[in-house]
């Protein structure tokens, strides 16, 4: 059997998949191209003028400190989101596994952060955490702590970390709990009835067993973290204070944007591109085989 | 090595109760099937003994010991389900050591039973594979062997042939059977196959719909099946269960077919009863000859199995199975005379499906 449509006339398919083409070339392979294209030239303060430079944009990169400092401040972000937004996501959704009566009603309660938008929800948190009227600074401040993100690193990345987990963790529980409710109950019980306890149920069988939907959303956590999450930090800190959440994609932004510096930019966007193609290819690569077991 | 009792044992899920009151002794080293139609309680029955459900009322004891309030982990008893549950990311060697080293076994002994159970299982050449890299019947090995090497009280086995094909089935029937003999460990084995239970089993215990019906030796309850439920459900091809009226000293069957009431029965038949008699006791001989009830038999169908053929078919209206030789089997159409084995007719009380007691 001919499991594919086959089609007689020959234009009629290539029209078909035009508009998915249109879409992608103006929206995507062409200001790829021209970011690659701007990577190699300098321009002037006035954007008038523009000189060739070959890798000289990539060299600069790597020398400027704020660019390193991105970097860092890049790697702990990302790394804090991803390892939170796992550890909370999978102990809701071990906790929903668990539970019969009302479990619907807490589903829906955890899904629902998925559907606001990034910005929003970054909104939202500078408010909750505004350190003047925000609520929750109100209680912090109550507790003794000195609480000012706008003036304090440490405590301005703590709040677009936990704005990101918050709104990550629906996508993850849902990943979580559907591979939590694929594992045969009669797993577990074997594991009960061979004398494990339950935290030793869940290291030995339950975990292991999940290492696939982990692994595949560390993948997308990962990528979420350098590349989504624009929104949260252009609505919270803008970067700062002093660079302190100024993430790799906030800093092309804050660059070619604000500061003008197309070159410069360009080549950060290339570099970006070149760890969303290698972070594509280890999810694509694993992901097809699966985490063994 | 350990007894299991329960006592006045239900279980309710919600507003239905599965398990009606239940009394049941297993004695210390004894094999004990529970058979029973899909659905009767079986497994909810043995998961209550294992700890993985909670009684709803009553008692339940292992080796005197009451256990409703112990955890499945500290009942000192292994199962082995329907689907083997082995743990798939572990090899053969870990799936069966893991209960072991929980247990903090030191790890040449740890060894030791691992290679014995291996042995007896012959799964030697497996160790190091991942349960999928394994065929059904050597799955259910595995299954076993993670049971024996606990060295436990007791085995509790769900179905655990139901998953494999006819002849694999016979086979492990036969290792479960000689494993028990070597290792004379209590066992608990559920299974809604019949053949199972008359082979595996030194008493059986026969349930039907959250209640058991009658225990015994897996001849015993053939012989003397207490209910028509029994008498239908042990046995193959089922008993012929017709139902009859009582007329003076004896009940009459379809159009005129009379079988003479034992006196003991006859003060205790009431005005409905059921005729059983099984295809294998019901004898072809020549007309004139017969002393009891003769049943004039036309053949409908005839089935060969074989070594036996199963004749389908009539008499004074009333629908019976006869098995007979394979090689005598008469034509569709034939008429015969077939009379039952002298004390091989049975008699239930139609409205209860009791057995009539003298
Ligand atoms: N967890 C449960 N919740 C509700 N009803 C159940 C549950 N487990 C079993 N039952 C019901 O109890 C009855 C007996 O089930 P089970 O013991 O599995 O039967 P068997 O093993 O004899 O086929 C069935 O009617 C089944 O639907
Ligand atoms: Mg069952």
């Amino acid at each position: 059997m001919e499991k594919r449509v086959v089609f007689r006339s020959s234009w009629l398919p290539y029209l078909l998949v035009a508009p998915q083409i249109a879409i992608t070339v103006v929206f995507f392979f062409w200001p790829a191209f021209q970011a690659v294209f701007y990577s190699f030239f300098l321009q002037d303060a006035f954007g008038t003028q523009s000189q060739f430079v070959g890798l000289a944009n990539f060299a600069e990169l790597f020398r400027s400190e704020s660019y390193l400092n991105s970097i860092r401040v890049t790697a702990v972000f990302s790394t804090l989101v991803t390892v939170m937004g796992l550890a909370v996501a999978l102990a809701l959704a071990v906790a929903a596994d668990g539970i019969l009566r009302g479990a619907l009603a807490y589903k829906t309660l955890l899904i629902w952060p998925y559907a606001v938008a990034s910005a929003v929800a970054g909104v939202l948190f500078a408010f909750l955490f505004a350190p003047s009227v925000g609520i929750i600074s109100y209680v912090l401040r109550g507790m003794g702590v000195d609480w000012n993100w706008v003036l304090r690193g440490e405590q301005a990345m703590l709040l677009v970390v936990i704005a990101t987990v918050w709104k990550q963790i629906s996508y993850n529980f849902l990943f979580f709990l559907a591979g939590l409710q694929a594992i045969p109950r009669s797993l577990i019980e074997a594991a009960a009835i061979d004398g494990a306890g339950p935290v030793r149920r869940f290291w030995t069988i339950v975990f292991p067993l999940l290492s696939p939907t982990t692994f595949f959303l560390l993948v997308v956590n990962i990528v979420h973290a350098f590349f989504d999450t624009f929104g949260v930090i252009d609505a919270t800190t803008q970067g700062g204070p002093a660079g302190a959440t100024q993430i790799l994609v906030y800093k092309v932004y804050y660059d070619g944007v604000k500061a003008a510096d197309l070159g410069g930019s360009s080549a950060q966007s290339v570099v970006l591109m070149a760890i969303v193609i290698a972070l594509t290819v280890v999810q694509f690569r694993y992901i097809e085989r699966r985490v063994q077991y | 090595m350990a007894d299991i009792s329960l006592h006045a044992v239900t279980k309710r899920f919600g507003d239905n109760e599965v398990l009606h009151p239940l009394d049941v002794a297993i004695g210390d080293g004894e094999f004990v099937v529970m058979v029973g139609p899909s659905g009767c309680g079986k497994s909810t029955l043995l998961r209550i003994i294992a700890g993985l459900e909670e009684a709803t009322t009553g008692e339940v004891r292992i080796g005197g010991r009451r256990v409703n309030e112990v955890e499945p982990k500290d009942r000192n008893i292994a199962m082995v389900f329907q689907n083997y549950a082995l743990y798939p990311h572990m090899s053969v060697r870990d799936n069966m050591a893991y209960g072991l080293k929980i247990r903090k076994l030191p790890s040449a002994e740890i060894d030791a039973r691992v290679e014995r159970a291996a042995g007896i299982l012959e799964l030697g050449p497996y160790l190091a594979r991942k349960p999928r890299e394994l065929s059904g019947g050597q799955r259910q090995r595995v299954a076993m062997g993670r049971a024996i090497v606990r060295e436990p009280a007791a085995f509790l086995f769900d179905e655990p042939l139901s998953n494999l094909d006819a002849k694999l089935r016979v086979q492990m029937r036969l290792e479960i059977q000689k494993l028990h003999r070597s290792l004379g460990t209590t066992s608990v084995f559920v299974t809604h196959d019949q053949v199972e239970a008359m082979t595996l089993a030194d008493r059986m215990l026969v349930m039907n719909a959250g209640t058991v019906e009658q225990v015994g030796a897996p001849l015993t309850v053939y012989d003397d099946p207490a209910s028509t439920f029994v008498a239908g459900f042990i046995g193959s091809p089922a008993m012929n269960l017709v139902p009859g009226r009582r007329v003076g000293d004896g009940v009459e069957v379809g159009s005129g077919l009379e079988f003479p009431l034992p006196e003991a029965l006859r003060s205790t038949a009431r005005a409905a009863v059921t005729v059983g008699v099984r295809p294998e006791h019901l004898v072809v001989s020549s007309a004139g000859s017969v002393a009891g009830p003769a049943l004039a038999f036309r053949v409908d169908s005839v089935e060969s199995l074989g070594a036996d053929s199963l004749l389908h078919g009539s008499a004074a209206g009333a629908s019976f199975v006869v098995r007979v030789d394979g090689h005598q089997a008469p034509q569709p159409g034939a008429s015969l005379t077939l009379s039952p084995k002298p004390g091989r007719v049975y008699f239930f009380d139609t409205p209860s499906g009791r057995r009539l007691a003298g």
